[in-house]
């Protein structure tokens, strides 16, 4: 993601003519250009994970298995993504405990 | 890891100082979560090369086991070499 200045200008949406800041919109804003920026970097990470997996020898095309390991790939990374996550949140909450 | 108390700059932003303190503390708080998930990404990067075979129709009891493993592990090897790193720069004795 490129800066977050251009969103706060002064004519961004935050003040429309009133004077007053909506940070509830702002925020929304802030919310959906993370949302989009995790897409993307969740896209780019599985593509290179699941060609390195599912792409021996590039051919002429996407043959049938390949396009099903792809497939099975993509799954089976969002899956990890959520196990990798969860432990790492857990061990965030015993580490604080631990303090 | 980047700091979590970097502050975004407002001062573009004519807003009153409570809205400003406002926005500071919800713009903290997506901090910390964009943090949190960019943290995942690097466990996956690792993770991820160290537990799959090729995907099948289920991730199995296996390498779920080792996806958990593999981020408690490198965390602890986070920890472990912070630790000795600390003490060699403490007592500088190289």
């Amino acid at each position: 993601m490129d800066g977050f200045s251009s969103d706060f200008s002064p004519s961004g949406p935050s003040n429309s003519g009133s004077g007053k800041v909506d940070t509830g919109a702002i925020m929304e804003q802030v919310k959906v250009q993370i949302a989009v920026a995790n897409a993307q970097e969740l896209l780019q990470r599985m593509t290179d994970k699941c060609y390195r997996k599912c792409i021996g020898k590039p051919g002429t095309s996407l043959d049938n298995s390949e396009q099903k390991c792809i497939a099975m790939c993509m799954d089976r990374y969002m899956d990890a993504w959520n196990i990798v996550s969860k432990a790492y949140n857990s061990r965030l909450q015993r580490e604080r405990a631990k303090m | 890891m980047a700091d979590f108390d970097s502050e975004v700059d407002l001062s573009g932003l004519s807003a009153s100082a409570s809205d400003k303190a406002e926005l500071q503390r919800m713009l903290a708080v997506e901090q910390q979560k964009a943090q949190f998930t960019a943290q995942v990404h690097n466990f996956m990067d690792v993770c991820w090369d160290k537990c799959m075979d090729r995907p099948g129709n289920k991730l199995d009891s296996r390498t779920e086991s080792c996806l958990v493993n593999c981020v408690d592990r490198f965390i602890d090897t986070t920890l472990t070499i912070t630790n000795r790193f600390t003490q060699i720069v403490q007592k500088g004795t190289h």
